[in-house]
């Protein structure tokens, strides 16, 4: 079996706030790993760190056997990210920043071209290549951004919760391209906090507080807890946590913070 | 009005107000720096004006003469040479601002009853030390005419006002605009690029396109030399423009060589755009970055010689002068443009601008680091 990530009492402090403490985790190649958890609970410091834009504290990482701090360079050229924030150039069109980002990663033009095209079928943005990308629209950009993560074709995806903010049409759009890519064998890993998206991922980790407090198949996580959702899990491991009672979903939201699913 | 939105609206200001750290040190550290930069830069009493002298004649009667250039106080007369040649270099140079010529035949001339020719000359390029060092000479050429050589050559003084011939170089009518102009390319140059570049890099941060381009391969010194080259080409332009329009609108000769300028011109926009970068890697929004080129900027007027003759500023000031890169520049751009200096000339201002720039590259490089943190 091929490891994706794997990360090994992974932590990182800002001054006295930990903000992931102590994570471990496997993950093997080919999966949709599905990283959840409440805002500020360390999900996107986790993913900075495994992308090599934050250094940890204590404890590693590697990406297919690459260590996140040590082999930074061969680790970048590996992943493909999408960040929470939409972060191509808006005053440059469709085809500009996918052009500036394949010749980043130093693809020959040839090459560059076809899966240029390849990625522009594939978002549904043939017709909008000559856009400022300032012009289109949430899900549109979405797809975009996908598509620049993966001009290189990375081995592993990182997606920063990349349906945030995003309409229920795209949203499934955007997973049915993810699930598409995964049965190519690129592995995928994904924040997020809609719960109809967690159960599409082969394996979850839920963090809280900066903790992984739970890890493995969605399947196996409701059967451990004997529940029957993820998100019943979820509140199960909310409550267990901070010894407070959470009645529905609506109070999960406290915890949680995102917009439900 | 309803007074209590109305104390909301203002409690609300504070609070911002003394969390935008940069605006509040502006607030707070800028009077105190522009009275202590004003105060002491803002000075068009010139004396003590650098002077050369070329005594040909070596007798008691020359050097009494200098004597007298020296009490007025308004001279410094630092600069001993043998040569004409030597005087036209320190000129060029810019070391001096005056230089005497006291001719070979001075005394056997005054025995004579003869009135001998002393030179007097000013380095017109900037007029408010040109005006000045023009009156004081002629003012002293005049005292000594009448009050010692009256006594000992009767005759002369009759004959003449003053055995000094004053005459203006480089910039014969004194004209403010000859010096303005060059000065003006230089810095209208400099805040051009640092403002350009200074915004190149904080534009990523705060768009968060930064984020976007930190998880790819590319290296610290690639993406800084990517970001730089460009604003190179554009300052570099921005200075062809400035340069040609300037000189042919207000009429300004050209005395100097035109590629000697362009090749030191180049380097100051590197030095500019380092700068530029620098400010970038600390500014965390295009306002910040905008604040920090204000108080780069302010100095850099004062302190480099662009209003006010550095030649007045107390001591310290003009050291201080030494770490603005524009001064150097300004020297070389009035050195080419108005007396006609070549690189030979320049070599010290061109060393340093050149080690500035070095230095700043290598300290916004490593200031930047490819990291969030």
């Amino acid at each position: 079996m091929t490891v994706a990530i794997l990360t090994e009492n992974l932590t990182k402090t800002f001054g006295p706030k930990v903000a992931v403490d102590n994570v471990s985790f496997t993950v093997p190649a080919g999966k949709i790993f599905g990283l959840l958890g409440p805002n500020g609970s360390g999900k996107s410091t986790t993913i900075r760190m495994l992308c090599g834009a934050l250094l940890p504290t204590s404890g590693r990482a590697e990406i297919f056997g690459m260590d996140v701090v040590k082999k930074t360079r061969e680790v970048r050229n590996l992943i493909g990210y999408m960040s929470q924030r939409f972060s191509l150039y808006e005053d440059l069109t469709v085809e500009e920043n996918l052009d500036f980002f394949g010749r980043i990663y130093n693809l020959p033009a040839k090459l560059l071209k076809s899966r240029k095209e390849e990625i522009l079928l594939m978002a549904g943005l043939t017709e909008n290549r000559k856009t400022l990308t300032a012009h289109l629209s949430g899900g549109w950009k979405q797809r975009l951004a996908l598509g620049a993560a993966m001009i290189h074709r990375p081995k592993l995806l990182i997606l920063d919760e990349p349906t945030a903010g995003v309409d229920p049409v795209s949203r499934r759009i955007f997973w049915e391209i993810i699930k598409k890519l995964c049965a190519t064998g690129i592995s995928v890993l994904v924040t997020t906090h809609y719960m109809d998206e967690a159960e599409i991922c082969d394996i979850v980790g839920f963090i809280f507080n900066g903790k992984l407090v739970s890890f493995g198949t969605p399947a196996e996580l409701m059967a451990k807890e004997g529940k029957d959702s993820l998100e019943d899990v979820f509140i199960e491991y909310v409550e267990r946590t901070t010894g407070k009672k959470v009645y529905d979903f609506k109070d999960l939201e406290k915890f949680i913070g995102g917009k439900p699913a | 009005m309803n007074p209590k939105r109305f104390w909301a609206i203002v409690k609300k200001e504070f609070l911002q107000l003394k969390r935008d750290k940069p605006s509040m040190a502006i607030a707070l550290i800028m009077p105190v720096m522009m009275l202590l930069l004003f105060g002491y830069a803002v000075s068009t009493d010139v004396d003590h004006i650098a002077t050369a002298y070329l005594d040909l004649s070596r007798t008691p009667e020359s050097r009494e003469l200098l004597a007298k250039f020296r009490a007025s106080n308004y001279f410094n007369l630092d600069y001993p040479v043998n040569t004409t040649a030597e005087l036209n270099s320190l000129f060029k140079k810019g070391k001096i601002k005056a230089g005497l010529i006291i001719p070979p035949d001075y005394t056997e001339k005054l025995n004579r009853g003869q009135i001998p020719e002393v030179k007097y000359i000013v380095d017109g390029s900037d007029p408010s030390i040109a005006r000045p060092a023009l009156s004081s000479g002629v003012l002293v050429g005049q005292n000594y005419t009448r009050e010692i050589l009256a006594k000992k050559y009767p005759q002369i003084a009759k004959n003449s006002i003053s055995l000094i011939r004053a005459e203006v170089r480089y910039n014969p009518k004194i004209r403010s605009q000859i010096f303005t102009i060059p000065g003006l390319i230089g810095l209208v140059m400099q805040n051009l690029t640092v403002l350009l570049t200074a915004f190149a890099l904080v534009r990523e941060k705060e768009r968060g396109t930064i984020e976007q381009l930190i998880v790819t391969p590319v290296t610290s010194f690639e993406l800084i030399l990517g970001k730089l080259v460009p604003y190179v080409l554009i300052g570099f332009l921005s200075f062809t423009i400035a340069f040609y329009f300037g000189i042919n609108w207000f009429s300004v000769p050209m005395q100097g060589d035109t590629l000697t300028l362009f090749a030191l011109a180049l380097c100051f926009v590197a030095v500019a755009l380092a700068i530029g970068i620098l400010i970038s890697t600390v500014a965390r929004t295009q306002l910040q970055a905008m604040q920090m080129t204000i108080v780069f900027l302010l100095p850099s007027i004062l302190l480099s010689g662009f209003m006010f003759p550095r030649e007045a500023m107390p001591k310290i000031i003009q050291y201080l002068g030494y770490a603005i890169p524009l001064t150097y520049f300004l020297e070389i751009l009035r050195g080419i443009i108005i007396r006609g200096a070549g690189l030979l000339e320049l070599q010290n201002q061109a060393i340093a601008l050149t080690v500035l720039g070095v230095f700043l590259l290598v300290a916004a490089s490593l200031r930047f680091k490819k990291r969030l943190e």
